[in-house]
């Protein structure tokens, strides 16, 4: 006995411990949702490729984004418009080449790449360990400037961010010395600042590197890349921003390529551009986690429900309710202790009043029961036999159906036709056994227990159309094993049920007057 | 007060139906061995085998187109009962008590036809009363003229005695007595009334009606403690019997007392009901987990009933 009962709890536990524990890591890991309709923001990242051809051969290379930090990739798509199409990649980079044997005039390639914020699920791959430069050799006087500049940060900085970020504060300082006037003096744009930045530092054998990215934020269609100035401090690359030496990456920042290979190379063309634009759209985080989980290869989710397509899954989503009415069933009968018609009869009405809408259904189902027991009554005067008079109310109950369609449609009452999905067995059932408590317990008794059949069947249909409760079952199917843990643990129940304390509420009445 | 609290019902040793379910019933009866117990006819076989006293079978309706043989069946039998052999809560039961001519009289007073009767039977036949609408046999037996000693305590039809073995040890015993609401079935269920009775002595104790505490009965109004039952020990022996013969831990035997005959095994239960409780103001947890102690029950019937007395004494104690 004991050694049943904690079979039971362990399998249960087991169960219930399984299942919370895969919906918690689809929660943790892949985010998805734990209510419904909620909505994230993404982006759609275009870069657009300009090409003037002068006729021959063309072929151009467009470095791109690899496992951006701080995204997590929905979705890449490469608009190539006849040209022959390689992704690679080698060290660091990762490019699109295109190519063509013959173009002329103007062409347009794009890259796309749909993005959501979160740290990816696939582990980056180790940042490319850095070596340290030669010491740099600078024209006089550039060299000499640059050396005292250095030396004064050597002395206020403590390591490498800390000396990055000195230099940085004094290159820009509002109010340069005229060491760093004659620095600034020729850099051209942001880039370019970046880049002597690199120079500068190579002159305190500090390895750095510039990076180039969008920040994101709003729609627009000209978005610029900017660069960042990345350090290496002997373990990791840190960011800056090389106009205010501000460290890390700017929020909503997308990096997109690093070191000196040139975003955009093309041959055979007379002028190339890159332009970028990017679009700032909200979309169903369950949505969003699918696509984001089909690109980490997620076996877990390329099991789930939402790799079916849309009819399957509709169809699923109602039968994943079904056991959460089973449940319902079981806590009414053996905790509560409710009787009703049928041990499942009010989940499978429950179901079919998901299409009725609960009032309408309750009304039909009222009137098909009357109706039919009303003809049931009369069959009882012929005396058929069991098989043939259940068939004979069966038909009954459709050709009532067939009726309520017929004037609901005349009458423009869409929700009579919803009828056709009663399950008209199960009502024959009801009828059935209706007639029958009717005819040996009284009406009062049969009616007892029509009403109760009914009330848990809208119970049941409230339980299997809960929003929340629906698309936690079909976002996580794995809640059916705690379901199930559930179901093991009531069946081994054996306290009272809450009618029980009704029931035999006489023995505690008669135990106070008998002390 | 509206409510008991479980803590008092624990206390007070009541079962609920999730503990005889999950505990008892399917802790102690082996499934195959339902069919005995479910069938009356392989019941009443058994028993008959083992020189059980029942009621005598006069004859079986087995299949649809049998159910003209009913006049034939009855032909030499002023009373008889048609019952299904697999109904459940006294379900199907048609007591004939007396013939008028070419009309039957039932126990409640309806006149009905032959016609009728072989109605019924298809009824039964067609599996109406069955579990899981099955089909089934309606069984016509003698019809039991009931014992006297109950004649102030119940309303027409026949009341039963109902016997609760645990491991083929008694436990509990109560009364069923027809009343006006049960329509003369001694079916608690149906609104018959439900007399407890000492297992030691074989006296009536109290009586419930539905899930109330009664004194007398509503119909006669007649006193419902004190009535010795007889041949007691006769009935608690052979319910120990026919525990024994089914090979069910947890039992229900019903038996009935016939004026000339004596005590009748009418049907068994593999799933007694839970009244029997308040009938007796006892719960029968204090007894079951005394009797589940036990490592090894006596063989003879003798010692059994000894040991079974002897425990029903030390925990009955009216709910106090």
């Amino acid at each position: 006995m004991k050694k049943r009962e904690l079979h039971v709890r362990i399998v249960a536990i087991l169960l219930i411990g399984i299942g919370l524990g895969l919906c918690s890591y689809k929660v943790r890991q892949l985010g998805l949702p734990l209510r419904p309709g909620e909505n994230t923001e993404t982006w759609t990242v275009q870069a657009q490729v300009s090409l003037h051809s002068r006729g021959g051969p063309v072929q151009a290379r467009l470095l791109i984004p690899k496992k951006p930090p701080g995204f997590v990739v929905l979705d890449e798509d490469f608009i190539s418009g006849g040209f022959g199409l390689v992704v690679e990649e080698d060290g660091g980079d990762r490019r699109a080449s295109w190519a063509k044997r013959r173009a002329a005039g103007e062409q347009y390639l794009y890259y796309r790449l749909a993005l959501t914020l979160g740290e990816s699920s696939a582990a980056p791959g180790p940042a490319p360990k850095a070596t340290y430069p030669p010491k740099a050799t600078y024209k006089e006087p550039y060299g000499s400037a640059v050396r005292a500049v250095l030396d004064g940060v050597r002395e206020e900085s403590a390591d490498i961010a800390s000396f990055t970020r000195e230099l940085l504060l004094r290159l820009n300082s509002v109010e340069p010395d005229e060491n760093v006037d004659l620095i600034r003096d020729s850099s051209r744009d942001a880039s370019d600042w970046a880049l002597k930045i690199t120079e500068i530092l190579r002159g305190a054998r500090i390895p750095s590197r510039v990076a180039h990215g969008l920040s994101l934020g709003d729609s627009r269609n000209d978005a610029r890349l900017e660069p960042l100035l990345a350090v290496f401090n002997g373990k990791k690359w840190i960011y800056f921003d090389p106009a205010t030496g501000r460290r890390g990456m700017p929020d909503e920042f997308l990096l997109w390529h690093e070191g000196l290979t040139p975003l955009l190379s093309a041959e055979g063309v007379a002028h190339s551009e890159v332009r970028f634009a990017v679009t700032r759209s909200v979309r169903e985080v369950v949505e969003v986690a699918r696509k984001r989980a089909g690109h980490a290869d997620s076996r877990l989710i390329q099991f789930s429900l939402l790799s079916l397509p849309i009819n399957v899954q509709n169809v699923y989503r109602v039968l994943l309710m079904v056991p959460i009415g089973a449940l319902l069933i079981v806590v009414l009968r053996n905790i509560i202790g409710l009787r009703t018609f049928g041990t499942f009869m009010p989940v499978l009405m429950g179901l079919a009043f998901r299409e009725t809408q609960l009032l309408a259904g309750i009304a039909m189902f009222v009137m098909l029961v009357g109706v039919g027991l009303l003809f049931r009554f009369y069959l009882e005067e012929l005396r058929l036999l069991l098989v043939p008079r259940l068939a004979a109310v069966l038909t009954i109950v459709v050709m009532l159906m067939v009726v309520v369609s017929i004037v609901s449609a005349q009458t423009g009452m869409q929700r009579g036709l919803s009828v056709a999905l009663f399950p008209m067995v199960i009502l024959a059932m009801v009828i059935e056994r209706m007639s029958i408590v009717w005819e040996e317990h009284g009406p009062g008794e049969a009616l007892i227990q029509g009403v109760g059949s009914l009330i848990v069947a809208s119970l049941g249909y409230l339980a299997m159309t809960d929003e929340l409760m629906s698309h936690l079952m079909f976002v996580f199917p794995e809640l059916l094993l705690v379901v199930l843990g559930i179901l093991l643990l009531l069946g081994r129940y054996t306290g009272y049920r809450l009618s029980e304390l009704w029931r035999f509420r006489s023995a505690v009445e008669a135990s106070r007057s008998n002390p | 007060m509206m409510f008991a609290w479980p803590s008092e019902l624990r206390r007070l040793g009541v079962m609920g139906m999730n503990e005889r379910n999950g505990n008892f019933v399917m802790a102690y009866n082996r499934r195959r061995n339902y069919p005995l117990v479910d069938d009356k006819l392989q019941t009443k076989r058994l028993a008959q085998e083992h020189g059980i006293a029942v009621p005598e079978l006069y004859g079986v309706v087995s299949i649809q187109h049998e159910a003209r043989n009913v006049g034939a069946i009855v032909q030499d039998h002023d009373s008889f009962v048609l019952k299904p052999a697999h109904g459940a809560g006294g379900e199907g039961i048609l007591v004939v008590a007396d013939r008028r001519g070419d009309f039957y009289q039932l126990s409640n007073g309806t006149m009905v036809t032959e016609e009728a009767l072989q109605y019924h039977c298809t009824r039964i036949v067609s599996g109406l009363f069955s579990l899981g609408g099955l089909p089934d046999k309606a069984l016509v037996e003698y019809m039991v003229r009931f014992n006297p000693v109950f004649e102030k305590v119940s309303y027409q039809g026949v009341p039963d005695i109902r016997v609760i073995v645990f491991r083929g040890m008694p436990v509990a015993a109560m009364v069923r007595l027809p009343t006006q609401a049960s329509d003369g079935k001694a079916n608690l269920h149906q609104g018959a009334l439900g007399a407890g009775v000492d297992l030691v002595n074989g006296c009536t104790t109290f009586g419930v009606t539905g899930n109330n505490l009664a004194e007398v009965h509503p119909d006669t109004g007649a006193t419902i403690s004190g009535i010795a039952i007889p041949h007691w020990s006769d009935i608690l022996e052979v319910s120990a019997r026919c525990a024994d013969l089914v090979g069910l831990g947890y039992l229900g035997v019903d038996v009935v007392l016939d004026r000339d005959l004596g005590p009748l095994v009418l049907e068994l239960n593999a799933r007694p009901g839970l009244n029997v409780q308040l009938a007796n103001r006892v719960g029968l947890l204090a007894g079951l987990h005394e009797i589940e102690k036990i490592d090894t029950v006596p063989e003879s019937i003798e010692d059994r009933l000894s040991l079974a007395k002897e425990i029903a004494e030390r925990v009955s104690v009216p709910f106090h």
